[in-house]
C-alpha cells in the first residue's frame, strides 16, 4: 500500500499534517503523538520578530466549532531558529513553517533567513483574519496576492505554499492569482470570520470583537472551496478546515487535495493526527485501494 | 510521567451547595501523578461542545486511583457533568499545569485562601501540607467544603451577606482576627486575588496565586489562556506566560491581574 504523496518535490510519508497555529512546533503534542508518523508538521506562524498576540479572551467555543483571535503570538524568527528547528529535526518528519508579516519586507526576511535552514517547504499566511496589518489583508485582494507571491517565490530558497481565506467572495480568483505569481502549492481554508456576543456581559465574547471560525462545523464549506480551486488551478492542495477523522480526511482528498492539516481536533483530541493516518491506511486496505494519489480528486 | 487524555468512570456524584458539585473519578494513570494544585480537563460528550472543561483537582487519591473535581454549573458543559452517575464514563485529560510549591511552606505559617470557586484545590493542598495551615475561605452565602478543611487547617469563613463567619472578604477575615503567615496560596476571583496581591506585597509576604482563563489545549500549544508576566516567557520571549502550562500557579510578584 502506497500512502506518500509529493507536494511540488518533497515526499510526505503520508498525507497528514498539522494546521499552522493548533500544533506550536510539535513540541507540546509530542507527549501525545510521534511526530515520525505525520507527513510533515506545520508550524504556528512565525514573523521577523516577537509578536505578543491579542488581548485576552483569545477563544470562545461555538456550536460544533470555535472562535479564536491569539493574534500570531510568535517568538520571532532567531528564538525559532535556534529552537524550534533543531526540535522537529529529531523527527522523522517534514517540516513545513509558517511565515507571517505586517509588510512584504516582514515575510521577505523571514523567507531569506529560513533559506539555508533544513525546513522543506514554506507555508506563507496572507489569510489570518486577527491582525490588523499583513494577514488577511494581502489575501483578499487578487493583485495582492500575485505581487506577494512573486515577491516570496523571489527570495525562496524552499517550495512555497500560500494559505488563502475563505473570506472572499470567489476564492478560485485568489487561487488563479497566487499560481500566476508563481506558488507551488495552495492550502486552504483559513479559519472563517466570525462573532459571538456573551449576552450576560453584554460584550463580545473575545477581546478581538471578531475571531477566526474552526472545527467540524466549517467542514462542508471547506470541502467546496478545495473542490472549486482543484478544478481552477493545476496546483497540488493541502485541505483543511473541520478536520477531525480519517473520514473527514479522504473527503478533501477525494475533493482534490494532495494532503490534509488537522487543527482544532488537536484541542480536543492530541492523537487525532496519528488515529487519522492510521484511519486512512484502514480505509485503503478495506477499499483495497492500492495508492493514495487514486483517491485524490477521484469524485469529479 | 506524562500526560494522557483517557476515558475515565464516574465513582460518585454529589450535590454539596446549591449549584455546586463534587464529582470522583476512577482515572488511574492521571491521578498517579497529579499533585495539588493542577487541574483536568473535563470534555462533555456532545460534539457541539468540543473544548475542554479545565478544573482543579480538589481531591487525589492515589492509593485508589481517583480524583474528585468540585465545580460550579455555570453552563451546559458544566450542567452535563453534573447529570454525570456512578458508572457513567468521562473524557479527561491530566495532569495538567504546575501545582503549589509545597516546598516553599516547609516550617512556615501558612494561609490557604480559597474564594468560591477556587475554594476545592485549596483542600488539597491542605492535605498534603498534612496540617497546621490556617484555611481562609470566602463565600458568596452558601458553605461547601468547609467541614472537610476543618481535618487539616484552623478555618476562617467569610460571607458576602454575612450569614456565616465574617461578614465580607478573605482579607476582611485576615484583618478581624489578625491572622498572621509567611506564605499564602490561594485560587479565587480575579478581584480577590488582586487584593491578595496588593495585601502580600504590603505585608512582605510570598504569595502564590493560581489564575484561570478560556483554554482550548490545555497544553500549552495553542497560546489562548496567556496571562501578561513581569518576566519574559519561555515560549514566545514576549511576556505571555501561559496558564495552562506555565501556571496556573505563579508568584504574585510575576503576573498583573
Amino acid at each position: 500500500m502506497n500512502t506518500k504523496v509529493n507536494l511540488a518535490g518533497v515526499e510526505l510519508k503520508n498525507p497528514v499534517m498539522t494546521a499552522s497555529g493548533t500544533f506550536g512546533s510539535g513540541e507540546e503534542y509530542s507527549e501525545f503523538v510521534d511526530l515520525s508518523r505525520l507527513g510533515a508538521v506545520v508550524t504556528k506562524g512565525v514573523a521577523n520578530v516577537p509578536w505578543p498576540g491579542n488581548p485576552t479572551p483569545r477563544i470562545a467555543e461555538v456550536h460544533g466549532g470555535m472562535l479564536n483571535a491569539i493574534g500570531l503570538q510568535n517568538p520571532g524568527i532567531d528564538v525559532f531558529v535556534k529552537r524550534d528547528i533543531p526540535f522537529l529535526k529529531q523527527y522523522d518528519t517534514k517540516i513545513i513553517v509558517n511565515v507571517c508579516g505586517k509588510t512584504t519586507e516582514d515575510y521577505i526576511e523571514v523567507v531569506e533567513r529560513l533559506g539555508d535552514e533544513p525546513v522543506d517547504l514554506l507555508e506563507i499566511n496572507i489569510s489570518c483574519p486577527n491582525v490588523k496589518e499583513g494577514g488577511i489583508a494581502f489575501g483578499q485582494d487578487p493583485k495582492a496576492v500575485e505581487a506577494i507571491t512573486r515577491e516570496v517565490k523571489r527570495h525562496a530558497k524552499q517550495p512555497v505554499i500560500m494559505k488563502l481565506s475563505p473570506n472572499v467572495t470567489d476564492i478560485t480568483v485568489m487561487a488563479k492569482a497566487a499560481e500566476a505569481g508563481g506558488a507551488d502549492v495552495l492550502s486552504l481554508i483559513n479559519t472563517l470570520t466570525g462573532m459571538k456576543i456573551d449576552i450576560n456581559r453584554r460584550t463580545f465574547a473575545i477581546a478581538n470583537k471578531t475571531g477566526g471560525m474552526s472545527g467540524p462545523a466549517v467542514k462542508p464549506v471547506a470541502v467546496r472551496m478545495v473542490y472549486q480551486v482543484a478544478s481552477a488551478v493545476k496546483l497540488p492542495l493541502i485541505g483543511m478546515g473541520g478536520i477531525a477523522t480519517a473520514e473527514d480526511a479522504l473527503e478533501f482528498i477525494m475533493a482534490g487535495a494532495t494532503a490534509v492539516s488537522v487543527g482544532t481536533a488537536n484541542f480536543y483530541n492530541p492523537y487525532a493526527t496519528v488515529e487519522i493516518a492510521e484511519g486512512i491506511e484502514s480505509y485503503m486496505a478495506k477499499h483495497q485501494v492500492e495508492d493514495i494519489r487514486q483517491l485524490i480528486g477521484c469524485v469529479k | 510521567m506524562g500526560k494522557v487524555k483517557m476515558t475515565g468512570k464516574v465513582v460518585s456524584q454529589e450535590a454539596l451547595a446549591g449549584d455546586i458539585f463534587s464529582m470522583w473519578i476512577q482515572a488511574d494513570e492521571i491521578a498517579a501523578a497529579a499533585e495539588p494544585g493542577q487541574f483536568i480537563s473535563v470534555y462533555t460528550k456532545d460534539g457541539a461542545r468540543l473544548l475542554p472543561r479545565p478544573i482543579s483537582l480538589c481531591g487525589i487519591d492515589k492509593a485508589e486511583g481517583r480524583l474528585r473535581i468540585v465545580y460550579r454549573t455555570v453552563g451546559a458543559g458544566t450542567k452535563e457533568f453534573a447529570g454525570y452517575q456512578a458508572g457513567d464514563d468521562v473524557e479527561v485529560m491530566g495532569p495538567l499545569g504546575n501545582g503549589f510549591p509545597l516546598e516553599r511552606a516547609a516550617g512556615k505559617r501558612v494561609f490557604l485562601i480559597g474564594g468560591g470557586i477556587g475554594i476545592p484545590p485549596m483542600l488539597e493542598t491542605a492535605k498534603a501540607l498534612g496540617g497546621g495551615s490556617t484555611a481562609v475561605l470566602g463565600y458568596r452565602d452558601q458553605l461547601f467544603l468547609k467541614d472537610e478543611f476543618e481535618a487539616y487547617s484552623q478555618v476562617y469563613v467569610a460571607t458576602e451577606d454575612g450569614s456565616a463567619g465574617t461578614k465580607g472578604n478573605v482579607l476582611d477575615a485576615i484583618r478581624r482576627h489578625e491572622l498572621q503567615a509567611d506564605v499564602i496560596f490561594a485560587c479565587g476571583p480575579t478581584p480577590m486575588l488582586r487584593a491578595l496581591k496588593a495585601y502580600a506585597a504590603e505585608q512582605g509576604i510570598e504569595c502564590w496565586l493560581s489564575l484561570e482563563e478560556r483554554m482550548a489545549c490545555g497544553i500549552g500549544a495553542c497560546l489562548a489562556c496567556v496571562c501578561q508576566s513581569e518576566d519574559v516567557d519561555s515560549h514566545s520571549h514576549v511576556h505571555n506566560k501561559r496558564i495552562c502550562k506555565d501556571g496556573p500557579v505563579f508568584l504574585a510578584q510575576e503576573v498583573e491581574l
